[in-house]
């Protein structure tokens, strides 16, 4: 089986506290920490295993600038076999059908009968694997949390409410966004980094996609961001202040007013 | 004047909520707009919901074929590229199905597409503004959608206020433009969620644990406060995902609907997924170290503080009360 995954290098909300920066239009994003998108992990170890089963080769992808490159690595260091950095002036300001135009031109460089991508990433839009999908014509199932290949095709369980499954058969090649949960990706230490560390990323341009500028980036962009806010939800929370001993009082006399003790 | 089509989901007959959320999310798109639900599936369950809409839109739009009698994306997809006029706006929810339907459908119908919009302000010429969240709802943002060539446009269930049904609507039947349904993609069953050793729908106070618990072993800090409290461990989805507690012990859209007095949220962000399981306005507490953390905006009560520490200290308070 070959298999192409997406991946994204995002902002780690667990290591960050998100701050505006002066203009108000863009985070400050001088001191956030990047990482690979927690869903794409999960779609990197889906394929290894696989292919561990199977046969076959993994290739990991990304839309981004140089510094993405370090989430190729980090996933070439849990064991996908190639990386791509898909990177061009010409891609800055893409929005999700950009981005996906860019893959759609990768993928048909390529002989993949499988496409994976994450269920979600930084924007919490969701939107990749879907309009990837539409415009190669092939099947689609989204929230992936099951895969269990057949013969030219696959069985995928979708996650749905309440936790329920849904079961889908479905033909290859396919586009699949992969749900957490559905493993539990293998641990990447330092050394595997290194072991990666010189191997070689080709990086492609607009030009040896065979993609018409206008298409992608800004130019082709039908969703443009316009600034950063933090919301005004009216009162929030009221907030607990003082020693850890004061605190604790003022919640103990609020919880056994509402039946909490 | 704006088209919109709103596409309804429904389970047994009876449509989601959202139903009465479209046409107030229309209304801020375009408040002269015409909005036109459309369903999808097949029988009996399909009528019923067609006629209830009747009561909430002018015009009800259905579409009869046995090939959708589950809501499959891929078919569903395909009716409603030949039945969508080009340069319409579609709504549709930012749930299950609509995450698997609406970035596709968006290609087809060769239109604009944003996620999980939680509000909009306005249309100025064919522009229209939405407001997105980012990061977990940490950030919102306000973005521009070209809708010259029509939008699909998922909205975050429960943001928009709903409306009562006072319209007097009519049902078209459509089923004749469906076209070819053929699919590549075939539904086989569902299978439903593990019932679990402990019923978190049935406790008052919930203690839960979110990836603020940090290891494994420090899940027994928070069961020794559920028990100095009579409560019950539940967590959010990050807790299950790492396999150090059952499933049916997850709150939330993809875990358990919960109902509680008191919802204590222990190093939980306060994702809409998560949120989404909390329903009857429980008293919340949240606890969580980043002042930032965007479950303040939601909680009654916040406290900044490290969940590692407070847990130990609150439980004995409590056991010297
Ligand atoms: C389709 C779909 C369905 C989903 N369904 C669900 C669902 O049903 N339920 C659900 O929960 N999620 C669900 N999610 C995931 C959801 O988007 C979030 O990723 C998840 O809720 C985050 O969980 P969390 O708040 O525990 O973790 P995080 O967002 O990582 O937050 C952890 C918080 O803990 C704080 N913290 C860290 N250490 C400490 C400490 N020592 N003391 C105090 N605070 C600390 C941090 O400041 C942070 O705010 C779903 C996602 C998708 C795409
Ligand atoms: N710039 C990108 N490069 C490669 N893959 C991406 C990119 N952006 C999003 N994806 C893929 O699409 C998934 C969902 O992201 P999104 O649709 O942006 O929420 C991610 O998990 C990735 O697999």
């Amino acid at each position: 089986m070959e298999i192409l995954v997406c991946v994204k290098r995002v902002p780690d909300t667990a290591e960050n506290e998100f701050e505006l920066n002066s203009e108000g239009n863009d985070l400050d994003r001088d001191d956030l920490v990047y990482s690979v998108n927690e869903w794409d992990n999960y779609a990197v170890e889906e394929a290894i295993q696989i292919v561990d089963n199977l046969g076959g080769s993994i290739t990991v992808v990304t839309v981004g600038d140089d510094e993405a490159e370090e989430v190729l690595r980090r996933e070439m260091a849990m064991g996908a076999n190639n990386g791509v950095l898909l990177s061009d002036e010409a891609f800055e300001g893409s929005d999700g059908k950009g981005i996906a135009t860019i893959l759609k031109a990768e993928v048909e460089k390529g002989n993949y009968d499988l496409i994976l991508t994450g269920a979600q990433a930084d924007e919490g839009a969701g939107q990749i694997g879907g309009m990837l999908a539409a415009m190669l014509d092939y099947p689609y199932a989204s929230l992936v949390n099951k895969i269990e290949p057949a013969d030219g095709k696959i069985k995928v369980g979708r996650e749905i409410e309440g936790g329920n499954q849904e079961m889908n058969e479905i033909e290859l090649p396919c586009v699949l966004s992969i749900q957490t949960g559905i493993n539990e990706p293998r641990y990447v230490g330092i050394r595997g980094i290194r072991k990666v560390a010189s191997v070689d990323i080709p990086v492609k341009g607009a030009g040896d996609l065979g993609l018409d500028a206008g298409s992608v980036g800004e130019a082709g962009a039908k969703i443009k961001r316009v600034d950063y806010f933090v919301p005004d939800l009216g009162d929030g929370a009221e907030m607990l202040e003082g020693s850890t001993d004061e605190i604790v009082e003022k919640l103990i006399e609020k919880l056994k007013a509402k039946g909490g003790l | 004047m704006t088209q919109i089509f709103a596409y309804v989901p429904f389970k047994n007959g009876v449509a989601e909520d959202v139903a009465l959320e479209f046409p107030g999310a229309a209304k801020k798109i375009d408040a002269g707009a015409s909005v036109t639900a459309v369903v999808t599936g097949s029988g009996a369950d399909l009528d019923k919901v067609a006629g209830e809409l009747t009561k909430v839109y002018s015009e009800v739009i259905k579409i009869d074929n046995a090939a959708m009698a589950y809501p499959n994306a891929e078919v569903v997809r395909k009716a409603l590229t030949n039945i969508i006029p080009a340069g319409a706006i579609v709504l549709v929810a930012h749930d299950t199905f609509g995450m698997d339907l609406a970035p596709g459908l968006s290609i087809k119908l060769e239109s604009a597409y944003a996620a999980d919009v939680v509000d909009f302000e306005g249309m100025d010429g064919s522009t229209l503004k939405i407001v997105r969240q980012e990061l977990g709802g940490a950030v919102s943002t306000h973005v521009t959608c070209d809708a010259s060539a029509g939008a699909v446009l998922t909205i975050r269930p429960g943001t928009f206020a709903p409306v009562d049904g006072s319209a007097s609507g009519a049902v078209v039947d459509k089923s004749g433009d469906a076209g070819d349904l053929s699919a590549k993609r075939t539904f086989l069953e569902v299978v439903e969620a593990e019932v679990g050793e402990v019923d978190i729908t049935k406790s008052d106070v919930l203690v839960s644990i979110g990836r603020g618990i940090e290891d494994e072993d420090n899940i027994e800090i928070a069961q020794e406060l559920a028990d100095a409290m009579g409560a019950v461990v539940s967590c959010s989805r990050p807790i299950v995902d790492a396999k150090w507690l059952e499933k049916s012990r997850q709150v939330g859209t993809s875990g358990q609907t919960v109902k509680p007095k008191v919802y204590m949220a222990m190093g939980i962000s306060g994702s809409f997924q998560h949120m989404g399981g909390i329903k009857g306005n429980p008293f919340i507490v949240a606890v969580n170290k980043n002042p930032k953390a965007p479950i303040f905006q939601v909680a009654d009560v916040g406290i900044v503080e490290d969940i590692l520490e407070f847990m130990p200290a609150l439980q004995e308070a409590i056991e010297a009360l």
